[in-house]
């Protein structure tokens, strides 16, 4: 793989930011988009741009044609039985808050549980907090042990056939902990509870089959994979999606309508109502195609091998402590602690040499308080990153290191 | 490594003394003011100590505790100093001219009240950061705001 040249599909990635080459270390925030995306939406909007569906004209007609291609063809991408499976959507949050409050609110009731664990990102514990709200549901959650990873002695107690829905994260934005989704699903359909996959930050990174992994729901953003903001997916088994009640109402989603009450469209329009995204949609289909030509297996390996290369040169800078799984398997992110530097002091001082990194709480705070740590800096990789930048970034965290003690 | 003139402005030495040692750390046994101030977004967090004189015109006593990053704990600590026995009046003059420093807003109305704190206007070229510099300052205003009530 020639990733020097792959970089360079990466119009964005060739600036200088504070008078340093550009170091892009955020792409669990979200990715850049290689050319191949951005003249994807140029050239939708410059010949087919049209409302979907409604239209017999030719424009509309294109537009449906690309529409409905990209359905199919994210179907495919993550292992789907039927393109039906797929629901677009504004991005992850959006996903889970549809199985929440469809789903979720025609299948709990008081007493019943509602599983996720201590390393969720914000968009997986808040929307189930409100549905335990609403229906007087119990919302655990699973430890996570201080090595970063989840503790599965305590899912034998935890996961008990009261649990009617387990949603965990595959890949902790936080940690970078890959959770053992395929066990998890196994051991969770055992008790009959359904499951639900936050794969922001798996999808794009890794290869991904929903019917090897064995979940019901997987939600996942476009942006974090090449495609624009604002475009995300549902995956959902048919047999669940064909019993699931809309969630908003209006255009699109019906079959007839009266003034007294209406019919709705089976999956997956029933839960897409009004104009969808449509070129979002059609950047996600070209960013599907641009990924699968580099292939998902070789973007793997390579995020892996930029991780391990990051942990063992960062853990060699004085007074950082890196949190999350430090060997083996793991995401491309290296969430850290420099005893020096409060995290924001730090991205500031890496922004002025050209390098962008973020620090806060990355919508875990109930994380951050279980690492007892206000926040952390965290450097996420992605395909086009090299060596180099995760040298630069020692070299910033070792000059931080000089400037603020 | 070269490092940019905005940053060292930004992190003179005064500011990172003072955000690592701050000074005025700690609380004031009751009965006092209170005020917890946060910046949700970065979760940079300050609580206010204050007590007032008898006839409740007087910041006679100022402490805080908080975590966050260098510019929110180092003003928090400057500010203690400088307001720490001054009138009520005079406390919120200097919170505007502070803040006129931070944000680039005109020139503040006292510069010499307002001391040592003059050195956190590197801030100016930093916008994000002025929420920061403000914490502590909005934490005060809203233990005195309490008093009041």
């Amino acid at each position: 793989m020639d990733w020097h040249r792959i970089r360079s599909d990466f119009p964005i990635l060739a600036q200088q930011v504070s008078g340093h080459p550009l170091v892009y270390l955020d792409s669990a925030a979200t990715s850049q988009k290689p050319r191949a995306v951005i003249q994807a939406l140029s050239h939708y909007y410059e010949r087919d741009n049209s409302n979907v569906h409604r239209a017999l004209h030719e424009l509309s007609a294109r537009a449906t044609e690309a529409f409905e291609v990209a359905r199919k063809k994210t179907a495919r991408f993550i292992g789907a039985a039927s393109e039906n499976e797929i629901i677009f959507t504004r991005g992850t949050t959006e996903g889970i808050n549809l199985v929440a409050n469809t789903w979720g609110t025609q299948n709990l009731r008081a007493g019943d549980v509602i599983l996720v664990t201590g390393m969720e990102h914000h968009s997986n514990l808040v929307p189930w907090q409100l549905l335990a709200q609403r229906t007087g549901a119990t919302l655990k959650h699973i430890p996570v042990l201080d090595d970063g990873t989840l503790d599965l002695a305590a899912l034998d107690t935890l996961l008990t056939e009261q649990v009617k829905i387990f949603a965990f994260v595959h890949i902790s934005n936080s940690l970078g902990t890959i959770n053992p989704a395929r066990e998890l699903c196994a051991k969770a359909k055992a008790v009959g509870a359904v499951t639900l996959l936050d794969g922001a930050q798996s999808v794009g990174h890794m290869p991904i089959d929903v019917r090897e992994l064995g979940c019901d729901f997987l939600a996942f953003s476009g942006h974090k994979m090449c495609a624009p903001t604002g475009i995300g997916v549902l995956y959902g088994r048919m047999e669940l999606l064909e019993n699931m009640p809309p969630w908003q109402g209006g255009g699109e989603m019906i079959l007839s309508v009266t003034l007294e009450g209406s019919t709705y469209k089976p999956p997956p329009h029933r839960f897409e109502a009004g104009t969808p995204d449509i070129a979002g949609v059609i950047g996600l289909s070209a960013a599907i195609d641009y990924l699968e030509a580099i292939g998902l297996e070789h973007i793997h390996r390579h995020d892996h091998n930029l991780a391990v290369y990051a942990i063992q040169c960062m853990s060699e800078v004085p007074g950082i402590r890196i949190l999350g799984p430090q060997s083996g398997q793991r995401g491309s992110l290296v969430a850290f602690h420099l005893d020096s530097a409060h995290p924001h002091d730090l991205v500031e001082f890496a922004n002025t040499h050209g390098v962008a990194m973020r620090g806060g709480h990355h919508c875990t705070q109930p994380l951050m308080k279980r690492f007892k740590v206000p926040g952390t800096t965290r450097a996420s990789f992605y395909f086009y990153n090299t060596i180099e930048e995760i040298n630069r970034l020692v070299e910033v965290l070792r000059a931080a290191n000089q400037f603020f003690s | 490594m070269p490092l940019s003139e905005e940053l060292r402005d930004l992190y003179q030495q005064v500011i990172l003394d003072h955000s690592k040692n701050p000074r005025n750390r700690g609380e004031i046994p009751p009965p006092c003011l209170h005020a917890h101030g946060d910046n949700p977004s970065c979760g940079d967090e300050i609580d206010v100590w204050l007590r007032l004189s008898e006839d409740g015109q007087n910041i006679d006593d100022l402490k805080f505790t908080g975590q966050g990053c260098a510019i929110s704990q180092a003003s928090a600590s400057m500010m203690t100093q400088k307001i720490k026995g001054k009138s009520k009046t005079q406390a919120a003059a200097m919170r505007e001219d502070f803040r006129r420093v931070v944000m680039g807003d005109g020139a503040p109305a006292d510069e010499d009240a307002l001391g040592e704190l003059i050195l956190l206007e590197g801030v100016q070229k930093f916008p994000q950061r002025v929420k920061c510099a403000m914490l502590a300052w909005r934490a005060v205003e809203q233990a005195l705001d309490s008093a009041k009530a």
